[in-house]
């Protein structure tokens, strides 16, 4: 009986003490989460993961590089599927777990909207690296009077404001196009693009020979192509993603309308070249920023990013969700202290966030009063020899 | 430039694969009376499995018109194997279970060889490439026909009238006509129905495969959640038709896709309708048209009307 007891209590005490041995070792290391949300599956997923692995490289170079003394960073991404109500939940649940200090996404503006509350109410900093829809930082009314709905959410992407007018800009004055036709997806991201881009036109003295919409997920554009070549636009403008629009530009072609389509950053993606082929020779999209390739503030990014073994490419957005990555992480360093947390962590954050300033791998990262980036540069591309080029970066002011 | 000629050219082509689709859900129906909403998922891994001859079973450059044939035959293939193994053990088994029991299982499979593909097949979660004829744009007058739609428009012909002179001529082709009356009479007349069952779904999968090719020739890719938009569609033009008559099947297709080309084209050139046109309301219009036909003729534009089985 006493040598069970006196087993029994020394397997315990062993048991205990590797467990203490283990505890000690953590405790000197505070484990803080960043959160990532942006499609990983389903439509979108090329660029969704480019996000997510923006965000890894820079939680693993702070963590290498020990940025904040005792914090150990760490990634958790959750998949959206573009869909808005899953982004909602998504937020729900990061706001959830206390170790959440911040988060990077999502994608798509729509899906922005049905988060931007949830993490408001819990005072959870949200940097977007790709939302452009101008209202999820400057209000309803936008173009008449600004007024930030949610000072949780930033930005370092330029909005659509910008990017439409930039596209119409670069169409008229320097393609020479006069006549175009503009087609949406009637989604958030898409109509708003489309629009703008109409207003830009039209003033610079084009006309607009049509406009319709689609669907997301829709594959047949022949009627919608025999109406284009009807009305006779020398360019097509289109707002919306890469999974209709390489399959509208490849409708267009092979229908006979030799005109190039013109679209927002939803369509510069490799996968739109990959699927349409040879048809998307000479098409061309307007994306935020300056290309990260052409940046050598990013070139150890993008060598780090190819030896890390992550699925797919950096995409558009690689480098932006670098930069907001980086952006929550200094914030951190400056609330959290020796691994300690205050409770009061999220909302010190916020302020931190607001007031940041360096220099990012895509540019200058710093936040104007709404939310949105300061570096209002925009690139636009074309498609020569199967691959993106950037043909003229700038600064857009409307 | 008048358009007309060239929408109803591009609503043919849509009609054609629509109609190639709806045979499977129509000869099913017409049979078993059961509505296979699997078909739609038929006819994704026919896609999938004529891709996949071009990409791992050929050799790399193989010219189009020997991979055609190849395609067209390992597509057939894996449509074939899927529907009739979905009979053998997912429908057999509950026949003579209430209808709903079949029609679960239905939607079940559907989502099941959705998420295969999706989890299985390499790199499915984007679009896939699919091989393209190796010839442009086919101009006839004002018309352009793209090298993706010259093989529905050859291929849905073909399909049909083997279809038609197999029913109406050959003995398989009899019985089937007698299943489809009354299968326990045609049993007792000494048919085997379980196997006359059988040719229906391998026959259903084949057309949709052949309808899945032209779906890659015609739109470039192909893609795990490619069955469920286009087996609606053609479940949709089944019953425009006249659910259980494969002709109808043929011309419910057709008229569906010449009624989304027409609304895309037209309805927002009708005063005060520019908010309900374009293409962003074709499908809107088509199930309008749907519901039409259904309220002034329910057994569909040429079904007959059927007295209720005893």
């Amino acid at each position: 009986m006493t040598s069970v007891l006196t087993t029994g209590a020394l397997t315990l005490t062993a048991c205990g003490s590797r467990d203490d041995d283990k505890g000690s070792d953590s405790s000197k290391k505070t484990t803080v989460i960043i959160g990532v949300d942006a499609p990983l599956t389903g439509q979108n997923s090329a660029t969704g993961l480019g996000i997510q692995g923006g965000v890894q490289i820079a939680v693993n170079d702070a963590n290498k590089n020990n940025t904040v003394p005792g914090v150990t960073f760490k990634v958790q991404a959750l998949d959206d599927k573009a869909i808005p109500a899953q982004g909602q939940s998504n937020a729900t649940q990061l706001v959830q777990n206390e170790k959440v200090l911040g988060v990077v996404g999502p994608l798509n503006s729509g899906v922005a909207t049905q988060m931007q509350q949830v993490f408001a109410t819990a005072n959870l900093v949200e940097v977007s690296p790709s939302n452009t829809a101008p209202e999820l930082t400057q209000g309803k009314n936008w173009q008449t009077s600004k007024s930030r709905p949610f000072k949780t959410y930033f930005r370092t992407a330029t909005t659509d404001a910008l990017q439409g007018g930039f596209a119409a800009d670069y169409a008229y004055n320097t393609l020479k196009k006069r006549k175009v036709f503009v087609v949406d997806d009637k989604q958030t991201y898409g109509a708003g693009l489309a629009k703008l881009f109409k207003a830009g036109f039209t003033k610079a003295g084009g006309k607009v020979t049509g406009q319709d919409h689609v669907n997301t997920g829709d594959t047949d554009f022949s009627a919608l192509v025999t109406k284009i070549k009807n009305s006779k636009a020398d360019l097509v403008y289109y707002g919306g993603q890469y999974d209709e629009s390489e399959k509208l530009t490849k409708q267009l072609k092979d229908g006979g309308a030799k005109v190039p389509l013109f679209g927002g950053d939803g369509m510069f993606s490799d996968t739109y070249i990959q699927t349409a082929g040879k048809t998307s020779e000479g098409d061309l999209a307007t994306s935020v920023g300056q290309p990260v390739d052409s940046l050598p503030s990013a070139a150890d990014f993008i060598k780090k990013y190819k030896a890390s073994g992550l699925k797919g490419d950096y995409g558009t957005y690689g480098g932006y969700s670098y930069d907001a990555a980086t952006a929550i992480i200094k914030a951190i360093g400056n609330v959290v202290k020796d691994g300690k947390v205050p409770s009061d962590a999220r909302t010190k954050i916020v302020g931190e966030v607001q007031k940041t300033k360096f220099d990012g791998i895509a540019g200058p990262v710093s936040f104007d009063e709404y939310g949105d980036t300061t570096n209002k540069q925009l690139t636009v591309y074309q498609v020569v020899d199967g691959k993106w080029k950037a043909v003229k970066s700038g600064t857009f002011n409307g | 430039m008048n358009t007309l000629p060239q929408q109803l050219a591009n609503g043919l082509f849509l009609g054609s694969m629509y109609g190639l689709i709806a045979i499977g859900y129509t000869m099913v129906y017409g049979i078993v009376q059961l509505i296979n909403f699997a078909h739609g998922e038929i006819f994704m891994t026919g896609g999938f499995g004529a891709l996949t001859v071009y990409l791992y079973v050929l050799p790399n450059g193989t010219s189009m018109w020997i991979a055609l044939p190849a395609m067209l035959i390992g597509g057939g293939i894996v449509s074939v194997l899927i529907a009739v193994g979905a009979e053998r053990f997912a429908y057999r088994p509950l026949r003579g279970a209430p209808r709903l029991a079949p029609l679960i299982t239905a939607i079940g499979l559907s989502l099941a060889l959705q998420q295969l593909v999706f989890n299985w097949y390499p790199n499915a979660k984007n679009d896939l490439k699919f091989p393209q004829l190796p010839f442009g744009p086919v101009h006839i007058g004002s018309i352009s026909i793209q090298s993706g739609s010259v093989f529905v428009i050859i291929a849905a012909p073909l399909c049909m009238a083997a279809l038609a002179l197999f029913v109406s001529l050959s003995r398989t082709g009899r019985a089937m006509q007698a299943t489809a009356q009354d299968p326990d009479t045609a049993q007792l007349m000494g048919i085997d129905t379980n196997r006359i069952i059988v040719i229906a779904f391998a026959i259903g999968g084949f057309f949709a495969a052949v309808a899945a090719v032209s779906y890659g020739l015609r739109y470039g890719t192909v893609k795990y959640d490619m069955g469920f938009q286009m087996g609606l569609k053609a479940f949709t033009a089944a019953v425009l038709g006249g659910i259980g008559n494969i002709y109808g099947a043929m011309i419910g297709g057709l008229v569906l896709g010449l009624a989304e080309t027409m609304a895309t084209s037209y309805i927002d050139g009708i005063p005060g309708m520019q908010q309900l046109g374009g293409g962003g309301w074709s499908s809107v219009w088509a199930f309008v048209l749907l519901i039409l036909v259904l309220l002034f003729r329910p057994q569909g534009l040429i079904g007959e009307r059927v007295a209720d089985r005893a």
